[in-house]
């Protein structure tokens, strides 16, 4: 163990708990311990674990900033809906194919996205680069709100409007405008989650533990340092970016097949924020901390339901009190003495049994 | 002439972003940090002046002056036990805070005014319209006072910044806080003051807002607050008179936008406009491209 560094060892830590995770809820779901509103935030866990980590990516690893990360999942989540409802109206009926194939092109879909915005916004930098991902986050948001999507034996039509939506004989409706997709056929399956999390975890600490991962980190603390040895900026940040959205979109479709109505006001700039404050409270970079932040978080509105209408409250104050106490000065030293004192204690004991 | 009112229109409607938008780029300048709550100080300030005139009977100058001053003091309150703890961390958990602070302050809006829309009474209801080219072209009174007031605050805080002692403390601090404590400034009572500035500004750009859009919810101030953070980015964050035109311009463009093109674009358009303008000036229209030194 002790050879280990310390990044196997957090990635060692993510896989156990989330397949500990699986194994305890799926015991407690047999065992019928479970109320009924946690086994519905099963799967939106996995979409927010899933969310957090790809932004960790971005925000922890390049170093970038994004406001606009909730863009991504809703390209992932119609895209993924497009893709279900088409199988199903062309005569497959397998959920667990519908649902690899739809995880598939939501993925490939957020990516062409992720391309799209990063060669213009990976030119700017700081405040400016977030403020653009907000923006895009936000086009996004309204042109899938103007889009109108139905499907017959023509194949799919993409229109502007309601009237010119005309289907032929048995069509369907996909996406109706500002009313979302609806009658959205619900395959997505805790299981199919956890897989996806995993998946999601295997493909960062891969990424961050490579060459290209240590040449991303390094344009991260430096630019110009990394820029001077020879690095390509742009195709690292890019790569980096694009990754994140990929991922983004698959947590996209999990989450739409997850309700039989998906709108795409529901992945506003609150969402994206959403995220950034699993992130930040995670620790930056700390893929471990990502998903843990991402579950507690998404749990305590709900946990805080007992509180009625003060649950939004004490959760903002939750939020501030954490912030001030991880991040304030003088609280630090403490902490670290505290620490010190703690380290010093095991090295201590680590001498004695050497000897 | 239907332009002329829809110009009209995006001025004043330009001129209540620029007034929030001075509020962000004071206090990013100063404090190197995206204040978030601003947009709520806006819903804050608007209430207080709703509840002045409606419950109180009060006239709306009061009620102006109430939310200015309700305002200046949570603003300061805000600064103090939220962001001055992190004075020196990192501006992503300033970021955070702001965030929370946010949905703090809309939470208790919910808490004490509850979720139904009130319907704001315009702060000039006893004032007429002009009427122009017989009749042809009407503005209402509300655009001409938002004009107005735009107008002179964008003189007072240009005077004030270049010539009293306050103001230029401001400045040194916003270059370089260290070499400005060294020269005997008080960095802490300047960042408060500003706080207070911008935390006011918000106070009648909310007044301005609601007087011409009359909608108050405890989420009012979220979209204005992002357009107005836009409207400073657009110009050059840090920069007044950038955020003056940004605002002016990214009202402009919204009211064009909602007339010829789109409604449910509007914002997108709005949002392009931005992206492209900092492709090609990476550092909004007025600011100051700093080259980097190795």
């Amino acid at each position: 163990m002790k050879k280990l560094n310390k990044l196997t060892k957090n990635s060692f830590l993510s896989y156990g708990v989330v397949i500990a995770f699986y194994i305890v809820m799926q015991i407690l779901i047999g065992g019928g311990m479970v109320s009924n509103s946690l086994k519905g935030q099963l799967i939106p866990i996995c979409a927010y674990v899933i969310m957090a980590v790809s932004l960790n990516l971005t925000v922890g690893i390049l170093g970038d900033l994004s406001l606009g990360h909730a863009g991504f999942m809703s390209v992932g989540a119609f895209a993924g809906v497009i893709v279900s409802t088409t199988m199903r109206f062309n005569g497959i009926e397998s959920d667990i194919v519908r649902m690899i194939v739809a995880v598939i092109v939501g993925a490939l879909v957020a990516a062409v996205f992720g391309i799209l915005i990063g060669i213009p916004v990976l030119r700017l930098k700081g405040d400016y680069l977030a403020i653009v991902t907000l923006a895009f986050g936000e086009i996004i948001k309204d042109i899938l709100n103007c889009l109108y999507i139905g499907i017959d034996e023509g194949g799919l039509h993409f229109k502007g409007s309601a009237e010119k939506l005309v289907l032929g004989e048995g069509g369907k409706v996909i996406v109706n405008g500002p009313m979302g997709a609806t009658g959205v056929n619900k395959i997505s399956t805790f299981t199919a989650g956890i897989v996806l999390v995993l998946i999601t975890l295997f493909v960062v600490y891969n990424l961050t533990n490579s060459r290209t991962g240590r040449a991303i980190m390094s344009i991260r603390d430096n630019r110009i340092a990394a820029e001077s040895v020879g690095i390509n900026i742009t195709k690292y940040k890019l790569m980096a970016f694009v990754t994140s959205a990929a991922l983004a979109g698959c947590a996209g479709v999990l989450f739409g097949l997850n309700y039989s109505t998906v709108v795409a006001s529901k992945f506003n700039f609150n969402t994206s924020i959403l995220v950034l404050v699993f992130v930040v409270l995670g620790g930056m970079g700390n893929m471990f901390g990502s998903v843990i932040a991402a579950a507690m978080l998404t749990v305590l509105p709900e946990m805080l339901r007992e509180v009625g209408d003060y649950r939004m409250l004490a959760y903002a104050l939750v939020l501030i009190l954490v912030m001030i106490i991880t991040n304030n000065d003088t609280l630090k030293t403490y902490g670290d003495l505290i620490k010190e004192k703690f380290r010093f204690g095991k090295s201590e004991r680590k001498g004695a049994e050497a000897k | 002439m239907s332009f002329l009112s829809y110009l009209i229109n995006g001025i004043s409607l330009g001129s209540v972003y620029a007034i929030i938008a001075l509020g962000y780029t004071m206090v990013y300048g100063i404090a190197k940090m995206l204040n978030f709550a601003h947009g709520d100080v806006i819903m804050v300030g608007a209430y207080i002046s709703y509840c002045v005139t409606e419950s109180l009977g009060l006239p709306p100058i009061v009620s102006v002056l109430a939310a200015m001053v309700v305002c200046t003091v949570l603003g300061m309150t805000i600064e103090r036990f939220a962001y001055k703890p992190l004075r020196s961390a990192t501006s992503l958990a300033v970021l955070i805070t702001a965030i929370g602070v946010s949905y703090l302050l809309q939470n208790l809006a919910l808490l004490i005014w509850g979720s139904t829309p009130r319907s704001f009474k315009s702060i000039v209801s006893n004032m007429n319209s002009v009427k122009l080219f017989d009749g042809r072209l009407t503005i209402s009174a509300e655009a001409i006072v938002t004009i107005i007031a735009c107008i002179v605050i964008m003189v007072a805080l240009t005077l004030f910044t270049s010539k009293t002692k306050m103001g230029k403390a401001m400045r040194a601090v916003s270059e370089d806080k260290g070499a400005a404590q060294l020269m005997g400034i008080n960095v802490n009572v300047t960042i408060s003051v500003t706080f207070a500035i911008g935390s006011a500004l918000a106070a009648i750009a909310g007044v301005l807002l609601c007087s011409a859009y009359p909608n108050l919810l405890p989420t009012t101030g979220s979209m204005p607050g992002i357009k107005a953070f836009t409207a400073a980015v657009l110009g050059g964050i840090g920069s007044i008179p950038g955020a003056m035109l940004g605002g002016i311009v990214l009202g402009i463009i919204e009211i064009f936008a909602k007339a010829y093109i789109s409604t449910q674009l509007a914002n997108a358009i709005v949002f392009a406009v931005l992206i492209i303008v900092l492709l090609v000036k990476p550092a909004g229209l007025l600011g100051k491209q700093i080259k980097e030194k190795v």
